[in-house]
């Protein structure tokens, strides 16, 4: 019998400034930059991430500003207008949501499965310096009149080469998590043991190095064409037809399948129970992921509904494969989780507020998505699939809320205010409708995508312009607070003990910070929740 | 205060290297599929015209100058195909604790990558065209990049194994059969390129 009470091996996080002085002070930051602490990596990937965030969001709130009143507001030249609705997405995607995700998959994994250390801690740390160098390549050759459709040749190339070097760097970390999961676990816990949230980790990090090196192709071959001639890709004009795919639906829900994993793991903490239907919240996750088929296909799968009978169904069958199947998962791991809350009595915990509205605004992203693919509907070109995007992407923004609020008193050993997690989050949740909402009724009147300027239609349409900017900006203002809260709350917050939440799974049975090596003795799993049979008296 | 949680026997060693590898091999698949996909969409799309008789139909993709060195490519396909033999020979050595052979075959396999890396510049050298000649320039030296690439990694990593193998790690045996899997990931996938790129044209 082993109690993990004690800080085995190096001192955690912060210990090295104590000593003081300038000289303490470069060690700390060294010790930082040469890092390779799993829970450090998925810190420095969180934070970094959601300095991205912050910019992307700025971004949509400015291009839904200059989209009011269409004819006179000028912000944005008209030339380059298309360059920055494809900066807002690349920094969203790549810049904030993915690597955020995977920030919080390399902190919490490894603890999850009972693991002393990631697996491959060089290449996680890899993965983050690569995907640093990549998005700030990538800022600079926005700034520099580069990116998709840019002006300035070096600068698209610079994007080109960032774009490549942020995927290598996730798709690195991604395989550290997979193989974590695949080879670490702790004795006894079989992959049916596993932590919903390590298996959701599984699932994504491994959906991610599928698709993620379909889109590396295509932008080697754009690098490639773009400096040599620009005979084959339709030249800077021509990039975004061939990695946009990467930036729409259905591949988006690829990036954010962790959100439905971080959902169900909070529930069983809210439910304080064994998830019955725990079989059905792992095949929900997975089910989700047949996403990464439409992904990998690069291109829409839309509903004609034209023909005979037969024809009819031979469009049904892969309309519904590539964009109602990941719905049903989602369905699957969202009913699951409500079927467990209703059959107990929850103890509603501040992080359940973001994951819950993080889901659901992902799946009005996908439902939205669904219709827009159905041909009659002529939504394709509006700015109704630009909600959609909205929808899941802010979405995965508040399933990141969520999973900070939820593993941060383990993480950093404080926790956060409840009262300004759930306000955060429900001012999140409000801003992604108002900014979503507003464009599928636009999309519906034809008001165009991708542009901000010389588009008229019957309606107010000036209307749904302010609404949606003020929900950009209510989501800036939301981050903003989140992070401001997060700042504050885990340098002086209160130190709840390592157990905050009556958990279930292994990081919690370790002392909050973790020590370097996360746990004294390797622990041994006899169950899906060892910590649960432990508080129950029975075996673990 | 944490909670007592029943301390486990040490773990067993893991295969930990292999999993690695094998992941790495479905981002290289994906990545040499996703390429091909592109490489076929535009041979499909290519112009076509009436032949001089007028009795075929001409697809316009290859470009007039090219010449595209096949028997390079067969000897390519070879190398490879010896260099995941002798990988495996060293493999077998490891399963044994046989030092010598372990690091003679694996001086073999990368000296054979070297090889292939040959043949690969020798094919850059004579194929005639440039990259910013025509479409088809422009995807064959980026696909063909890509595994020149690959092929370098596979050397290093033979190098990195064979440092193991002669430093006396040779019972490090997950390192090895990894080694081994890289190269036939990487022989699988120039297969698929070869067939698409040098049979099929």
């Amino acid at each position: 019998m082993t109690t993990i009470d004690t800080h085995a091996g190096a001192a955690p996080a912060g210990s090295v400034a104590g000593s003081g002085g300038a000289a303490a002070s470069l060690i700390a930051v060294a010790d930082w930059l040469t890092t390779t602490d799993h829970k450090k990596i998925g810190r420095l990937f969180i934070a970094l991430a959601a300095v991205s965030s912050l910019i992307a969001i700025a971004l949509a709130a400015l291009l839904g500003f200059e989209r009011i009143n269409a004819d006179s507001f000028q912000i944005f030249a008209n030339d380059n207008i298309g360059q920055f609705f494809s900066f807002f997405r690349v920094e969203l995607v790549f810049g904030a949501v993915v690597p955020m995700l995977v920030g919080v998959a390399i902190a919490v994994v490894p603890l999850q499965v009972g693991a002393r250390s990631i697996a491959f801690a060089r290449g996680a740390s890899f993965g983050l310096w690569t995907w640093l160098a990549g998005i700030v390549m990538t800022e600079i050759s926005y700034l520099g009149n580069g990116g998709p459709g840019g002006g300035n040749q070096t600068m698209v190339d610079l994007f080109l080469l960032g774009m490549l070097l942020m995927i290598i760097g996730l798709v690195f970390a991604s395989a550290s998590i997979a193989v974590t999961v695949l080879n670490s676990r702790a004795p006894g816990m079989s992959m049916e043991r596993a932590p919903v949230f390590a298996w959701g980790a599984l699932v994504g990090t491994s959906a991610l190095v599928f698709t993620l090196p379909a889109l590396a192709g295509n932008l080697i071959y754009a690098f490639v064409d773009h400096r040599h001639g620009r005979v084959a890709f339709g030249g800077n004009a021509g990039i975004m037809d061939w990695i946009g795919w990467a930036f729409g639906q259905p591949q988006t829900y690829v990036f954010v399948l962790l959100a439905f994993a971080v959902l169900a793991e909070i529930m069983a903490v809210v439910a304080g129970a064994r998830h019955m239907l725990r079989g059905v919240v792992l095949a929900g996750v997975g089910i989700a992921a047949t996403a990464v088929l439409g992904g990998v296909i690069q291109q829409q799968q839309t509903m004609m509904w034209t023909g005979s009978t037969g024809d009819k169904f031979r469009d049904l069958a892969p309309w519904f494969i590539f964009n109602v199947l990941p719905i049903i998962g989602a369905l699957a791991v969202l009913g699951a989780s409500m079927f467990l809350l209703i059959s107990r009595s929850p103890r509603m915990i501040p992080p359940f507020a973001p994951a819950m509205l993080g889901v659901g605004s992902v799946l009005v992203g996908m439902i939205g998505h669904a219709l827009s693919t159905i041909s009659r509907t002529n939504l394709a070109p509006t700015v109704f699939e630009e909600a959609e995007f909205v929808f899941v992407m802010y979405g995965g923004i508040l399933a990141v809320m969520a999973a900070v609020a939820f593993w941060g008193p383990k993480l950093w050993g404080r926790s956060l205010p409840g009262n300004a997690v759930m306000g955060t989050s429900v001012v999140a949740f409000l801003g992604t409708f108002l900014a979503g909402l507003p464009y599928f009724v636009a999309g519906f009147a034809d008001q165009p995508g991708v542009t901000a300027n010389g588009f008229a239609y019957e309606g107010p349409q000036d209307l749904w312009n302010i609404i949606s900017t003020a929900g950009h900006a209510l989501v800036l203002l939301a981050v903003l607070a989140f992070v401001a809260t997060a700042v504050t709350g885990f340098r002086q917050g209160e130190r709840p003990g390592d157990d905050p939440w009556n958990g279930v799974t292994l990081e919690w049975a370790t002392s909050s910070p973790p020590p370097a090596d996360n746990f004294a003795d390797v622990p041994v799993v006899k169950s899906a929740e060892p910590l649960l049979d432990l508080k129950s008296g029975g075996a673990a | 205060m944490s909670i007592a949680l029943p301390a486990g026997p040490q773990p067993a060693p893991t295969r930990r290297v292999t999993v690695g590898t094998a992941i790495f091999g479905a981002a290289i698949a994906s990545l040499i599929g996703s390429m091909l996909a592109v490489w076929l969409k535009f041979r499909a799309d290519a112009p076509t015209r009436d032949s001089s008789d007028g009795l075929k139909v001409i697809k316009d993709w290859l470009p007039a100058n090219v010449s595209i060195p096949e028997v390079a490519a067969n000897v390519m396909i070879i190398t490879l195909i010896v260099a995941c033999v002798m990988a495996q020979w060293a493999s077998y050595a490891s399963r044994r604790h046989d030092r010598g052979h372990a690091a003679i075959a694996l001086g073999v396999t990368a000296f054979m990558g070297l090889a292939a890396l040959n043949a690969q510049f020798y094919i850059f050298r004579e194929i005639g065209i440039g990259v910013g000649d025509s479409a088809y320039g422009a995807l064959f030296f980026a696909l063909n990049g890509v595994v020149t690439l690959l092929i370098t990694i596979g050397v290093l990593y033979s190098a990195a194994v064979w440092f193991r193998v002669i430093g006396g790690r040779v019972n490090d045996r997950d390192v090895v059969a990894a080694h081994s899997l890289y190269w036939y990931i990487l022989t699988a996938a120039y297969v698929a390129v070869w067939f698409v790129v040098y049979v099929q044209k």
